[in-house]
């Protein structure tokens, strides 16, 4: 499996894929997270973390994320000593040992993951966020905004995306053909003669990365491509955001607050201008009169 | 504060009569808190305090922000991240930052836009209105440099693109745009004065707010039917006006609840919404984004940059009249720059005797249509410079300064106004009549 997810890297398209207009179509998944109330099922995140650990680590990074993050609050929630456990499993360079000449030890807590290991192997930890633009229909965002389509959604379908290539691709076209991934290479034998696209989506450098049934999940969850997939993205989501379950607490309680307030705001106000609006004179200024 | 009849403070006790004394300060917070303010002013005219409040927001949350944040090209993104990670509320703050110039943008518009439709920068409120623009652009400055700091894709090539713009000006123009970036193209030295000018920027902002409440708290406040507050006596001016506080205070402050609790909700739940998700991509220089766009508070002064291409044939003879030194990317730079000189000079432009558009029958629908417009330029602004889209930005554009320099001027000589009550008085008596059931406006009466 590893050799073929290095070969595959090594036929990469771009190092940076950036994303185009006409995206494949994006299946609308439902998640946990989603709405004003939503919130990461913890225990998903932790199958998340599985598919990341057996899969997805193995060319892609989470730069950003420490290992003690895996504990905290609103997050997979990993008891203590197993996310201590989680780090002594990865090295890390530290250029403090060996006087100051740098060596290898196991990571700590407060270490972070390990970079991507292929240079065009993208990191993941905030690819949820920067693989969020559905600005549609016609870039108004209206789409995002009421069908919450985002990052997860899109990742999801990335990943659930692999089909067999369409006839017109010849047989030794670099990469993987994904009718999600929009950012490849195309063969010109499958445009039209005004170059567009006759199939949705394009190639990818990246193999297709899971198989049913690949990670055996410790409570039985569906473990098929789509319910990896699903925990995968829902895992990314965290990492991108991992504050998320407080932040959407602390908009609640503003909102509630807010209301509250603005409602005994506009009794006041109504109280206050009912004289003048009924034609009297206005207190305030005029009591203090001079 | 000259300007409307009013009822100076007097100190009472014998400690007011010290400080005032000394320093007059009682009398000044009392001489603004107790300005004599129309007593009809409408809904539009609570973006004031929207802004001023949201100001204040950005510089106390920008302050905290600053501490965490480390402008070096390596280490800027890192920075961010750990803002939002690891500082305790550091996501909270950053996305109130982030979205709190959205906030500034959305109050701005309104408030521009309230200002064209009364007619609040006629006589005698022009210093007022052009502070005002000044304000505005100041507002763009800075938030463009504050979108920069992240650097990520976006900020990165954002950047790229509009000190491009400078690139644009004949013979000096690489200079300029290399004496800002401080360098050839955007890096490090670009990030660095970036940072400093964000941080110090909206310090001289707030200095300017004061100026502009200043003047108009000399001329006093205009007010929907455009009719000025009596005074001729102290009587009629207080018939017209009521203090600010705690009228204007109270009703200010509910609208400001409604407003922030709006933002809370998209803070809370759709921080990112208005963003652009390819700025969660560290920077690279040598990957660019297909799609660069900037913010949306940008869009219609960007779809006005682009709406000149080389084959319009204003753009085209222009070309050919000045030897080629004002070419087609320069044009657009000079529109673009051009849409906001229209704007800040419609106080001359506009020259019609009655200042409220409530009271011009045809001015009303030209109005509209330029609200349209500036939407409609939003939005094409956002898209791909190909197919039916620059036809869209070139007639937008075009309109825009078709309104400001011929509509407005014309209008005033063919239109025929409506008569505007004879008093503010009048018109808030006939809003609130109790006998006839009291939501009706003053509707004004034909001239002659």
């Amino acid at each position: 499996m590893f050799k073929t997810l290095a070969l595959g890297a090594a036929l990469a398209i771009s190092a940076l894929p950036a994303f185009a207009e006409g995206e494949g179509h994006i299946t609308d998944y439902a998640f946990s997270f989603e709405g004003p109330f939503g919130s990461f099922d913890k225990l998903q995140l932790q199958r998340g973390l599985q598919v990341y650990t057996e899969v997805c680590s193995s060319c892609h990074g989470l730069s950003f994320v420490a290992f003690r993050t895996l504990s905290q609050p609103g997050g997979p929630e990993l008891p203590e000593d197993q996310m201590r456990a989680y780090a002594e499993q990865h090295s890390v360079f530290d250029e403090t040992l060996n006087d100051g000449e740098g060596g290898e030890r196991p990571a700590t807590p407060a270490d972070r993951f390990p970079h991507s290991s292929l240079s065009n192997a993208p990191d993941l930890s905030l690819m949820a966020k920067a693989r969020a633009g559905f600005h549609g229909p016609y870039g108004t965002g209206l789409s995002q905004l009421f069908n919450g389509m985002g990052g997860p959604e899109y990742i999801t379908s990335l990943l659930h995306g692999y089909e067999e290539p369409p006839a017109c691709a010849p047989e030794d076209f670099e990469g993987y053909y994904n009718v999600v991934f929009a950012a490849g290479g195309y063969p010109e034998e499958c445009k039209d003669e005004e170059g567009h696209h006759l199939f949705p989506g394009s190639w990818i450098a990246m193999p297709p990365p899971l198989s049913d049934g690949q990670v055996e999940f410790a409570d039985g969850s569906r473990n098929d491509v789509e319910g990896m997939a699903h925990d995968a993205a829902a895992f990314l989501m965290w990492t991108a955001e991992p504050h998320l379950n407080s932040r959407k607490q602390a908009g609640l309680t503003g909102v509630i607050f807010l209301a509250v307030l603005a409602t005994l705001l506009y009794l006041t106000n109504k109280r206050v201008w009912a004289p003048v609006k009924a034609g009297g004179r206005p207190i305030g200024h005029d009591q203090h009169g001079v | 504060m000259s300007g409307v009849l009013h009822d100076d403070y007097v100190p009472k006790t014998r400690g007011e009569k010290w400080v005032e004394r000394r320093l007059p300060i009682i009398s000044l917070l009392y001489g603004t808190l107790m300005i004599r303010t129309p007593r009809n002013l409408n809904w539009m005219w609570i973006w004031g305090i929207v802004l001023m409040f949201a100001l204040v927001g950005q510089i106390a949350t920008g302050v905290v922000l600053a501490m965490h944040y480390t402008p070096h090209v390596d280490m800027a993104f890192a920075s961010v991240e750990h803002i939002m990670r690891d500082v305790n509320g550091g996501y909270m703050l950053r996305y109130f930052h982030a979205n709190g110039a959205s906030l500034m943008f959305v109050a701005v518009y309104a408030h521009i836009f309230r200002n064209l439709y009364y007619g609040n920068y006629k006589t005698p409120r022009e210093i007022t209105y052009i502070i005002g623009i000044l304000m505005f652009v100041l507002m763009m400055g800075i938030a463009f440099m504050g979108y920069v700091l992240p650097w990520g894709q976006m900020s990165f090539h954002g950047t790229s693109v509009i000190t491009g713009l400078f690139g644009a000006i004949p013979f000096i123009g690489e200079s300029i745009q290399t004496w800002l970036l401080g360098a050839s193209a955007v890096g490090q030295p670009a990030l660095n004065r970036f940072f400093s000018l964000h941080f110090l920027l909206p310090f001289v902002l707030l200095g300017l707010t004061i100026v502009h409440v200043w003047a108009f708290h000399t001329t006093g406040n205009n007010n929907p039917t455009g009719v000025e507050v009596r005074r001729s006596s102290v009587e009629e001016a207080k018939a017209d006006t009521v203090p600010f506080w705690p009228y204007f205070i109270l009703k200010d402050f509910y609208a400001l609840a409604v407003v922030l609790a709006v933002f809370f909700a998209i803070v809370g739940f759709m921080p990112n919404y208005l963003g652009h998700p390819d700025n969660y991509i560290p920077a690279n220089p040598l990957a660019t984004p297909s799609h660069i766009v900037p913010e949306w508070y940008f869009l219609p002064f960007y779809a006005i940059l682009r709406a000149f291409t080389g084959d319009v044939w204003v753009v085209m003879f222009v070309d050919w009249i000045t030897f080629g030194i004002v070419d087609a990317k320069f044009f657009g730079v000079l529109a673009m720059f051009g849409a906001i000189v229209v704007m800040a000079l419609a106080p001359w432009l506009d020259t019609s005797m009655v200042r409220s558009g409530r009271y011009r029958p045809m001015f009303k629908w030209w109005f509209a249509l330029l609200v349209v417009d500036f939407i409609t330029l939003m939005w094409v602004g956002a898209q791909p410079a190909e197919g039916i889209y620059p036809y869209i930005a070139l007639i937008g554009a075009t309109y825009w300064f078709g309104y400001f320099l011929v509509i407005l001027p014309v209008l005033g000589v063919i239109e025929k106004p409506l008569t505007p009550p004879p008093s503010i008085a009048a018109d808030f008596a006939a809003h609130y009549d109790p006998q006839t059931g009291g939501t009706k406006q003053f509707a004004g009466s034909p001239a002659e």
